[in-house]
């Protein structure tokens, strides 16, 4: 298997340059796994392991620690969504419910469709301006409230129509 | 009194900072200042850490060796996971050359080649500013090799977490830049002997970080008497909760906790009542409407009431709100942070929530109550790191300070069953 592109590998050479060893490489390259599948599998994870010279036990553990790595492929769109306690003092719970409704899926469940998937998360800090959540790890949208969910799944579900007319078009 | 979160547009670019003096203090610490006198500068102002422990971090900075054949390193703690604290991002957003001056003089006092970065995995956003940022200071000669044609070299590089709350404890970020698990590590030997790699390691919040150009340009002498004597300085809160303009705001130390409620955030969300505060992020104990009152928001004045600052989280809730709900939220996310080291912090943060969701699905018995405070008392202090005492202090004092709320929750059959195991609260 190779999972990386000429570009990709002289991107991991360059983090190398960061640490004095190759192991201190494994987070970062994780994360450039994870842009690129969506998810860490298996076979990527002993890909990784033979780029860097790292058992692949090793890399199971630290994968299965960190919560922010897939360990399963997810829906396009991850919606992270925080319950802590500022976020539950400002209707945190109440959106989290009404999306997992709405949507039929529980804690961690993707649509059928391969369209969304929810996550109850943990504190993201963005505390003053609860209830949020976060997309696909990057994109914060915070001050939510039921009805702006609705918008925001409005439009989650168009952009996946019509990228997902186009990828046919070219095709 | 703003000392990082300045009231100029555009100052996160480099060119505004630098126009309104920024990497002055840089350029005096390489010409006119030794490294010790850094030091000793930082040292004088009494700034303590921004990250909850309240270290000296003058102090900190002297427990490393000078004369080391193996390289150092500094790391920038910015994993701020603590629920209900918000400032490092703010930092990254508004201020961060002024970080990056603050890494380069901690470099230079303590003859650092490297300094990481730690940033949280979900500040996606605010990764992207920083290397911005930093890849601008690199452009104009402020980092990397001979800088501002001195001898003195350094890096800096961000190292992106992964969602891990532990992370942000310090032997565990350490294991954590190094590619592993996130284990905390048992002290001694401290990172100033055995730090990353196993080299002499300093690892300071990006707060403390931002703070030190702002003390080497304008002196000790006038940082030391802003604020509270004791906790020097201003402190970014993190105001959330109930009330109605929330967000984090730049105040003295020792400001009284109703003048931020009431001044600074517009007082009660619908005008309701204070029930209770966490005045430092969830694991500060909690304060009672009363107080509340009495309260000064610096550390020596929060000992009073048997909390701490913490990193300046302050989480308003009113009269209307379900202690019982929010104390098992916040057992819950120990629970769920618990990285499994040590026994009685990966199976008691998994009792105190289970205790309390009983207690919540309406089976609890009154010794429960004693059975938390137990459970709480057996994990403190009996732990590698800190997080077992952030687990079990939640617990602990606000059934302490809000016992009659929770005996509430008792069905009233349940009362009266004797207790078995005679475990005493500490009511």
């Amino acid at each position: 298997m190779q999972l990386f592109n000429e570009e990709e590998l002289k991107k991991v050479e360059e983090i190398k340059s960061h640490y004095p060893s190759s192991q201190a490489v494994l987070l970062p390259v994780l994360w450039m796994v994870q842009e690129k599948e969506g998810w860490i599998s298996p076979d990527s994870m002993r890909y990784v392991g033979g780029l860097l010279d790292v058992a692949y036990e090793h890399i199971l553990g630290v994968v299965t620690f960190y919560t922010m790595f897939n360990k399963q492929p997810r829906g396009k769109y991850h919606m992270q969504i925080c319950t802590n306690v500022s976020c539950m003092l400002r209707g945190g719970y109440e959106l989290y419910n009404y999306v997992s409704e709405k949507l039929g899926i529980k804690n961690n469940e993707t649509t059928p469709d391969g369209m969304f998937t929810i996550e109850e998360v943990e504190c993201l800090g963005s505390c003053a301006t609860a209830p949020m959540m976060q997309v696909n790890n990057r994109e914060y949208y915070e001050n939510l409230d039921t009805s702006k969910m609705d918008v925001l799944l409005d439009e989650f579900k168009k952009h996946f129509t019509t990228e997902d007319t186009e990828i046919t078009e070219k095709s | 009194m703003n000392i990082i979160l300045k009231d100029i547009k555009d100052f996160h670019r480099i060119d505004v900072y630098e126009s309104n003096g920024g990497y002055s203090a840089l350029k005096k610490a390489l010409k006119e200042m030794s490294p010790d006198d850094v030091t000793n500068e930082v040292k004088a102002s009494n700034l303590r850490g921004r990250g909850g422990a309240c270290f000296p971090t003058g102090l900190k900075w002297t427990f490393m060796p000078k004369n080391s054949d193996k390289p150092k390193y500094l790391c920038c703690n910015g994993d701020e996971s603590e629920p209900g604290s918000f400032k490092d991002r703010e930092i990254f957003e508004r201020n961060p050359h002024q970080f990056i001056e603050g890494v380069l003089l901690a470099c230079y006092a303590m003859g650092i080649k490297a300094a990481y970065v730690y940033i949280r995995g979900e500040y996606y956003k605010w990764i992207n500013l920083l290397q911005t940022a930093i890849d601008d200071a690199y452009k104009k000669g402020y980092i990397g090799k001979n800088i501002l044609g001195t001898d003195f070299s350094t890096d800096i590089y961000i190292h992106r977490g992964a969602g891990a709350y532990i992370c942000g404890e310090e032997s565990a970020l350490m294991n954590s830049i190094e590619g592993k698990r996130g284990y905390p590590r048992v002290k001694p030997p401290f990172p100033a002997a055995f730090g990353l790699w196993g080299c002499p390691t300093t690892i300071n919040n990006i707060e403390t970080l931002a703070n030190v150009p702002e003390i080497i340009r304008n002196g000790a002498e006038w940082f030391s008497k802003i604020g509270a004597p004791k906790h020097p300085g201003t402190l970014l809160f993190g105001v959330s909760g109930h009330v109605n303009k929330p967000g984090v705001y730049e105040l003295p130390t020792g400001t009284p906790l109703m003048t931020i409620i009431n001044d600074v955030c517009g007082g009660m969300l619908d005008g309701k009542e204070i029930k209770m505060v966490i005045p430092g992020g969830s694991s500060m104990p909690p304060l009672t409407k009363e107080e509340c009152l009495k309260a000064n928001m610096d550390n020596e004045s929060l000992k009073e009431f048997g909390s701490s600052i913490g990193t300046a989280g302050v989480m308003v809730m009113n009269e209307d709100t379900d202690l019982l709900k929010v104390l098992i939220r916040i057992s819950k996310f120990y629970y769920h942070e618990s990285c499994g080291q040590c026994t009685p912090c990966r199976e008691g943060t998994g009792w105190l929530y289970r205790v309390l969701k009983r207690i919540d699905s309406g089976k609890g018995r009154l010794s429960d109550l004693d059975l938390l405070t137990s459970v709480a008392q057996n994990i403190e202090g009996n732990t590698i790191c800190a997080l077992g005492d952030a687990a079990a202090w939640p617990v602990k004092w606000t059934i302490k300070k809000f016992r009659s709320e929770f005996e509430k929750k008792i069905p009233k059959e349940n009362i009266d069953v004797p207790v078995l195991n005679k475990v005493h609260s500490l009511r």
